[in-house]
């Protein structure tokens, strides 16, 4: 079972000018097994909510609740989410010079599992993971992201996340800036994750590219901080046709 | 989270070049007068904690010295004058001259050309005690063509001071790995000059960990075109040590190269480090390519790093020259990354140091002293970053 309860989630930043509330009540269920698709114009707060709930220090909780499974995230330290079963595919992860994917891997692994995977069947699956993502055996040996390309970072991204295997993934825009083949690799991996029993998936875009090859449960449209309107995935269609004008001058 | 990018001194001249960082090499001590403290290249050493060291008096110390080396490899000594007939570079401060003129004999390690050796030439430095203070002087000479890997390891209680000259000869390739694992008291002082013949390829990597005052200073030059130096250095500070690596490296010669990467950690009330790269490209320095790097991790309050790169440019016509220098906290994105995967924050900064450190660790190329290297990092990290809260925090 899964399930990812967010609640009138108010997020603000500290600027030069003062605190700016970024997110003005994010309200948002995502039921055992669902896929939700969140699309809206750049600055609308799309990453805010994502960091958020991952638990990102930069973005302060001013108000809400974020539930995992009945549980209170907000409460919860960034490694403790993540633990708990919350994953965030982030849109630019972070180089960590000097430490061996299969070192950070493993480590992950462990802290996650609160146990030390079994060595032979580990390798296979790194391996496996690796090579479904179209990563070569070289890969486990370079530093985390650094020097990867942009298509070689998202897919580092889904490969942790069929490897960690959490309850709900967040993955934030991680579809620009591939290539349509990169994309298909990276949509097979998240639709191997969602393809298992009970997995919840968030996934953050600013295209409805993606969306052919994962097809979503439900679409919401983020617009100046909040849920401006939810539908199936009809809705997606017509964001791509008439794009997000409508709601923008709505907000104003 | 702040980056502090050090401003670096770039001149362009076309004639003479008058600073610092052109100081003439001499064994005579009276051109090398003793310092007040103000001056650029002692301005951030805390002279009196360095004691007599400075003082022109013989030091009354020895210091044990075990040296494994292999067959081929010629081990002896010599007296100063026969050491100064073997060429090399003269000292470039009263300390260097110091150690020269006091030194009770010159130890000469000889590699003799066309030599390669795959066994490790190990020297050990086991000091035992402050009482007396120790100057040393010593020459290695790898011959045309020889390639060797050396290892000098510096241990136990001293109050030290050291010349080593190395003079690599045309076309040879040499490793120069220097330990300095010093006890609390330690306080070492040293200059290593290294002269790098036509086409040959030196690699120096400088690790300090121990010592009350460890200040080094590693010059570099060239005895002909097509040399190529590489300087690492490795440093862990902690509360009230001063550690200072200062570096020279004199393009004197065209299409010569250096590349110079050190990296230290910081931690606890007055951990102090200093770090000082110049590089001089002198005007007949054609087509040389020089990149240096400094990186400081700072994990505690109360810890000061300095670091200053300085370029001196007399040619434009170069392949390349470039430098940077960072020193910082943790970075907040990278601890959000990793522990937005489970990992625990300590565990997190556990993993950054490593990394940060491990970079330049598996370049050494010898197992024994990487592993030792890590688990010497492992250490350090134990006493700060790993704790574990006492009971009444």
């Amino acid at each position: 079972m899964s399930k990812l309860e967010i609640k009138d989630l108010q997020v603000q930043v500290a600027t030069e000018d003062g605190p700016k509330q970024i997110l003005k009540g994010v309200t948002l269920t995502i039921a055992d097994g669902e896929t939700h698709a969140i699309m809206g114009p750049n600055g609308s707060g799309k990453s805010t909510l994502a960091y958020s709930v991952a638990g990102h220090p930069k973005y302060e909780v001013t108000g809400g609740s974020v539930l995992l499974d009945g549980e209170e995230v907000l409460e919860m330290s960034v490694d403790e989410r993540a633990r708990a079963g919350l994953f965030l595919a982030m849109q630019y992860p972070v180089e960590v010079p000097g430490v061996s994917v299969a070192n950070f891997l493993r480590t992950a692994k462990t802290a996650i599992d609160g146990e030390a995977p079994k060595l032979r069947t580990w390798v296979k699956d790194v391996n496996k993971a690796l090579g479904d993502l179209n990563l070569d055996a070289t890969f486990s040996h370079r530093s985390v992201n650094e020097g990867f390309s942009g298509g070689e970072k998202k897919r580092h991204e889904i490969a942790q996340l069929e490897l960690l295997d959490p309850k709900v993934a967040i993955l934030d825009e991680t579809d620009s800036g591939l290539d349509i083949d990169a994309l298909k690799v990276v949509s097979e991996g998240v639709n191997r994750f969602r393809g298992q029993p009970g997995k919840g998936v968030l996934l953050i875009t600013h295209y409805t590219r993606i969306l052919r090859y994962i097809q979503p449960d439900h679409v919401h449209v983020f617009v100046d901080g909040r849920v401006a309107e939810s539908g199936g995935a009809e809705l997606a269609d017509e964001l791509e046709a008439n794009g997000y004008d409508k709601y923008l001058v709505a907000a104003r | 989270m702040a980056t502090l990018v050090t401003e670096a001194l770039e001149t362009v001249r076309n004639d003479h070049v008058e600073s610092h960082l052109h100081t003439t090499p001499t064994f005579d001590l009276a051109a090398h007068p003793t310092p007040s403290g103000r001056e650029e290249i002692w301005r951030f050493t805390p002279l009196r904690r360095l004691g007599s060291l400075l003082d022109d008096v013989a030091p009354g110390g020895r210091i044990e010295l075990q040296a494994d080396v292999p067959a081929g490899v010629a081990w002896s000594t010599v007296t100063a004058d026969e050491a100064a007939a073997l060429g090399g570079i003269a000292p470039l401060d009263r300390l260097g001259a110091l150690a020269a003129l006091h030194a009770p004999q010159v130890g000469v390690l000889d590699i003799p050309a066309d030599t390669e050796l795959t066994e490790l030439i190990r020297v050990r430095a086991i000091g035992a005690g402050t009482a007396d203070a120790v100057a040393e002087h010593t020459v290695i000479r790898v011959g045309r063509h020889a390639s060797a890997r050396l290892l000098l390891e510096n241990s136990g209680s001293a109050h030290y001071n050291e010349f080593v000259q190395v003079i690599v000869e045309d076309g040879a390739r040499v490793d120069l790995v220097t330990i300095n694992d010093w006890a609390d008291d330690a306080v070492h002082t040293g200059q290593t000059n290294i002269l790098v013949g036509r086409d040959a390829e030196v690699r120096h990597f400088e690790v300090t960990i121990g010592g009350d005052v460890v200040r080094t200073s590693t010059n570099v030059a060239y005895s002909g075109t097509g040399g190529a130096f590489e300087g690492f250095g490795l440093y862990f500070a902690d509360a009230g040590q001063h550690i200072e690596h200062r570096l020279f490296v004199d393009h004197n010669q065209p299409k010569t190269s250096s590349n110079v990467v050190y990296k230290g950690a910081l931690q606890g009330e007055r951990a102090h480090t200093v770090w000082i790269g110049n590089i001089l490209i002198r005007k007949v320095a054609e087509g040389i390519e020089t990149y240096e790097e400094n990186r400081n991790l700072i994990l505690s309050d109360g810890a000061q790093a300095d670091s200053v790169p300085n370029l001196e440019i007399e040619t434009g016509e170069i392949a390349g020259a470039g430098h940077a220098s960072a020193t910082a906290r943790f970075d907040d994105e990278q601890l959000f990354y990793l522990r937005s995967r489970g990992i625990s924050e300590k565990e997190a900064q556990r993993l950054v140091v490593h990394g940060f450190f491990d970079d330049l660790i598996r370049r050494i190329g010898i197992a024994e002293v990487e592993d030792k290297l890590r688990v010497t990092v492992e250490a350090e990290l134990a006493k700060n970053v790993l704790r574990e809260p006492g009971p009444g925090a």
